[in-house]
């Protein structure tokens, strides 16, 4: 037992000043990397740096599917929303099991932020009963010729497995010449409840209302100007599946108003939807849809209704979120479940329609949860506050070592110092790479491990002075407090590390911030104890100002009581081969 | 330095120690007086729980010349509800309206800062649905269940499960303890607070596991000798340490201090000041519980181990025969160095050596 011991502490001895420059150069090298990066100072949370944090929870409906793959497709919806709002450095972010974090810089509209995530995302494929392009009135199509002639690619839908696809693909370039004249007829036909609007949906407008309900609507369609954001955002808001109701769309780059049917088929009908390039027929990308037994029927039945209509009553819109995302064209019934929609895609295109096609079958709704708005100015005073107080903590403790261990406080006050750069450059680095915040929590996880950090060298330092107690000198007690030192602070670190990892998995909100900085530290704890603070130690032994036990190195083996006889006969030695 | 150097030297060599686990009765007395207060404060005033674990909204404006009180009727007049107002040490004001929920808080908001004639923008806002609260609250009993297995695990593993039992109680006791306070005292609770018992837990466990770690090293040839019982090598342990609990406890305390009245100070309530609050407390609750619950604890439990019960005999008999000899010897001659009356008064029986002393009272009395 004694004799691998003794082995292992004289090789720790041999180079302390190895493993001291080793953590030296990892600290440099941190460094530098964080100043490579451009990232010197850690991302600041929402709290600190001002903005709006919103909680959203996940309810699963029709008691389905509250899993990690629909949390994160969740959150795909929603960082969509929130980018398209402009708004930059947004982030989205799930966090435990069934909540989501959006978290707004200050800067951005984050009433209108809200509105958008905190929605349902809803899709729904809607027939379309009219259709026009932006700015113009209802009136006068003949603007939107310029818009549509360019927008050439209004997608179209084609029964699959059938030779008729090949014909239909080719379908886009007739609907744009025709667009703006079906407009005016669809409006006529919408006023006048008897033609294809009625004939095509079972909800027609039918009763004493209706002519209220359809003057109302004209309305809303001929004020819809779909250019602007603020009335694209609101188009066609709280409408329910049931409801006639408009809303916009986009064509390359130009902006089209509709007016829209009753949903005839759910998103969650859709079963799968995908990407695909159609290598067979030339047609470029293309996007396949499968629904379910439902879904088909339905879309088949709608397909079947719409076949028979004019342009632009032939299409349906596929409706996000009150948006349309598409609005292809119907040559024939699809039955079957399958369906593809073809046009001029590009890869990007059909893969972002297909992802929201996706997304539709989100069986998912989100629940606000909190909402934090937190503004710049109040954000600063509490960073200013919460560094203030560390700072008055750190110097506290910084006296308060300096009077109970004199010399030995350098020992401490080094490594406190190398912590706290570990954990600065780590935290710094750590917001580009895994997103991490500094919040307010996280300050007080980092000012609270103060007392951790140095909590870890009064153990060192008390087994030192214990072993002095005992009358050795200071060389042998610093080797031979080590072992037991070692033992206590990894088995207490690992603790607090456990505490840290628990709370971080399971718990949520401000609770993980705080956490993930403990558990940080204390990671770092161990790392600076062992690879600084024990050689730092281990060579500081050698200097005579600590080895002689001055008065004030905190090590005087008068003061600190040492067995006077093991002293007089051990001590000794060492100091005279020194002095020899 | 010196005097607490002192001390720490004193109590390494044994020459002053207190009792720590002669007295335990004392101080489980003691704890079982404190959880019960706690309890009964909990059942009877409950906790004064936050915005969070309600749901509503906290509104904090930017450096107003608007009063308390005017404040107090804006909000009630916005939002229907009375609201609490409290003057921030920034000229802010902080404002509590409690029951809403977010979407008609958004609307309060407005409505205030139309009142305060601000810009929206420079309000912040903290507004909380009613099953926010519930759910982190579960979160940190989940969290707090698991942590507490796993530890009993690792410390049955790492020392033995007396240890594990024992560092468990006292944790509970640190818990109760504090939310005890934060019943009677009726701070309020929030995440924050939340945060802070929860990191008693890692901190209460740390100080406790310097102790037993300390304890197994003492106690490992503990069969192999009849000197000392376990209780006595435990009692050791925890004035071996005394020195290292004091100065680690003050050094934690130190910067939650700091946090806790900075947090005050310049910001009244906030997640600064929730947090280290629970934590002052906790973190005294957990110095105190490791040296007087857990440690005299884990000693009272292996003591009732067969072992352990045999060792005590072994001892007991040892120093009773000791004391016999030393009468022995102190009987015949008279003239004997005073120093040896020391030892017996510590471990001997009194009551034998003063109803003998009564019969040569008088000139032992006199040679003092």
């Amino acid at each position: 037992m004694a004799a691998p011991k003794r082995g292992r502490s004289a090789s720790a001895q041999s180079k302390p000043g190895r493993t001291l420059a080793l953590i030296l150069i990892a600290i440099v090298a941190l460094t530098g990397g964080m100043f490579l990066s451009g990232h010197t100072t850690p991302r600041l949370g929402i709290d600190l740096a001002g903005g709006t944090s919103i909680t959203l929870e996940a309810k699963a409906d029709q008691g389905s599917a509250l899993n990690k793959a629909n949390m994160n497709t969740a959150v795909d919806i929603m960082n969509r929303r929130v980018n398209g709002l402009g708004v930059s450095e947004a982030e989205v972010q799930t966090q435990g099991d069934r909540n989501i974090i959006v978290n707004i810089p200050k800067g951005t509209n984050s009433k209108e932020a809200r509105d958008q995530v905190g929605t349902t995302a809803k899709l729904y494929f809607r027939p379309v009963l009219a259709q026009d392009a932006t700015g113009s009135g209802a009136a006068s199509p003949s603007p939107s010729a310029s818009g549509s002639s360019t927008a050439s690619p209004s997608p179209s839908a084609s029964k699959s497995g059938t030779g008729e696809k090949a014909t239909s693909s080719s379908s886009p370039s007739a609907s744009a010449t025709s667009q703006g004249r079906a407009v005016t007829d669809a409006l006529k036909a919408d006023a006048t409840p008897s033609a294809s609007a009625s004939a095509s949906t079972s909800a027609s407008p039918s009763a004493p209302a209706p002519s209220a309900a359809q003057a109302k609507l004209q309305a809303q369609y001929t004020a819809l100007d779909c250019s602007k954001k603020a009335q694209r955002t609101t188009a066609g808001e709280g409408a329910k599946p049931g409801d006639t109701t408009v809303g916009c769309g986009e064509y390359n780059g130009v902006w089209f108003k509709y007016v829209l049917g009753p949903a005839a088929v759910a998103g969650t009908e859709v079963k799968k939807a995908q990407a695909v390039f159609d290598t067979q027929n030339a047609a470029g990308w293309q996007v396949n849809m499968t629904f379910n037994s439902k879904g088909a029927k339905k879309f088949a039945d709608i397909t079947g209704q719409l076949a028979k209509n004019t342009q632009p009553q032939n299409e349906f819109g596929i409706v996000l979120d009150g948006q349309v995302v598409s609005s292809p064209t119907v040559s024939s019934s699809i039955a079957g479940g399958n369906a593809q929609i073809s046009g001029s895609f590009t890869q990007d295109e059909a893969q972002n329609l297909a992802n929201m096609l996706s997304y539709g079958a989100l069986p998912l709704s989100f629940q606000e949860q909190s909402v934090t708005t937190v503004t710049a100015a109040l954000g600063g005073d509490q960073l200013h506050a919460g560094l203030l107080a560390g700072a008055i903590g750190l110097l506290l403790v910084v006296i308060y070592l300096v009077a109970y261990y004199r010399g030995l406080s350098l020992v401490a006050m080094a490594s406190l110092l190398v912590s706290g750069i570990l954990t600065y450059v780590l935290m710094a680095l750590l917001g580009p790479a895994i997103g991490f915040a500094l919040n307010l929590p996280a300050v007080c996880g980092a000012i609270v491990a103060i007392g951790i950090t140095a909590d870890s060298f009064i153990v060192y330092f008390e087994r030192i002075r214990d072993e002095i107690r005992e009358g050795r000198s200071l060389r042998p007690a610093v080797e031979r407090a080590w072992p037991r030192a070692r033992r206590t602070i990894l088995v207490s670190d690992f603790v607090s590390f456990l505490a840290a990892a628990v709370l971080f998995i399971v718990t949520v909100g401000k609770v993980q911030g705080f956490a993930f900085t403990l558990g940080l530290t204390t990671v770092l704890d161990v790392v600076v104890v062992f690879f600084f603070t024990k050689p730092l130690m281990t060579l500081l032994a050698r200097r005579k100002f600590f080895a002689s036990g001055s008065k004030w190195s905190g090590l005087d083996p008068k003061s600190l009581g040492a067995k006077p006889p093991l002293r007089r006969t051990r001590r000794s030695a060492p100091v005279e081969t020194k002095e020899a | 330095m010196s005097k607490l150097g002192n001390l720490g030297a004193r109590l390494h060599r044994g020459e002053i120690s207190y009792d720590f686990i002669g007295h335990r009765k004392l101080w489980y007395g003691i704890s079982i007086l404190i959880t019960i207060t706690a309890i009964l404060g909990l059942a009877v005033r409950g906790l004064n729980m936050g915005i969070d674990f309600q749901g509503g909204a906290v509104f904090t404006t930017e450096k107003t010349s608007v009063s308390v009180s005017q404040a107090e009727d804006f909000a009630k007049e916005a939002s229907g509800h009375d609201a609490v107002v409290q003057k921030l040490g920034n000229n802010t004001l902080r404002i509590q309206i409690a029951g809403m929920d977010t979407k008609q808080s958004d609307q309060i908001k407005t409505d205030l800062a139309k009142d305060f004639k601000v810009d929206p923008e420079t309000i912040a806002a903290d507004l909380v649905g009613p099953s926010w609260g519930d759910q982190i609250a579960n979160k940190a009993w989940q969290g707090l269940a698991i942590f507490m297995v796993l530890v009993v695990i690792y410390l049955a593993i790492a020392f033995e499960w007396r240890m594990a039992i024992a560092a468990l109680v006292a944790l509970i006791h640190d818990i109760t303890i504090t939310v005890g306070i934060y019943a009677l005292v009726g701070f309020e609770v929030t995440p924050g607070t939340v945060i802070g018992l929860l990191t008693i837990l890692g901190y209460s466990l740390y100080d406790t596991v310097v102790v037993f770690d300390s304890l197994k090293e003492q106690t490992k040839d503990i069969t192999k000798q009849n000197r000392w019982t376990y209780s006595d090598i435990a009692n050791r342990s925890i004035n071996g340490t005394l020195v290292r609990s004091i100065n680690t406890t003050v050094v934690a305390l130190l910067p939650v201090a700091g946090l806790l009245f900075i947090g005050g100070g310049f910001l009244g309530a906030g997640t600064l000041n929730d947090i280290s609050l629970s934590l002052f407390v906790g973190l005294a609750a957990g110095a105190y519980s490791s040296i007087f619950i857990a440690t005299p604890l884990v000693a009272d439990l292996k003591e009732r181990e067969p072992a352990m019960k045999a060792l005590r005999k072994r001892v007991l008999a040892k120093r009773a025969q000791a004391s016999v000899e030393e009468e022995v010897a102190d009987a015949r001659p008279v003239s004997d160095d005073p120093d040896d009356d020391a030892a017996p008064a510590v471990v001997g029986p009194r009551t034998q050596p003063a109803s003998r002393g009564r019969g040569r009272g008088r000139p032992s009395g006199k040679r003092r």
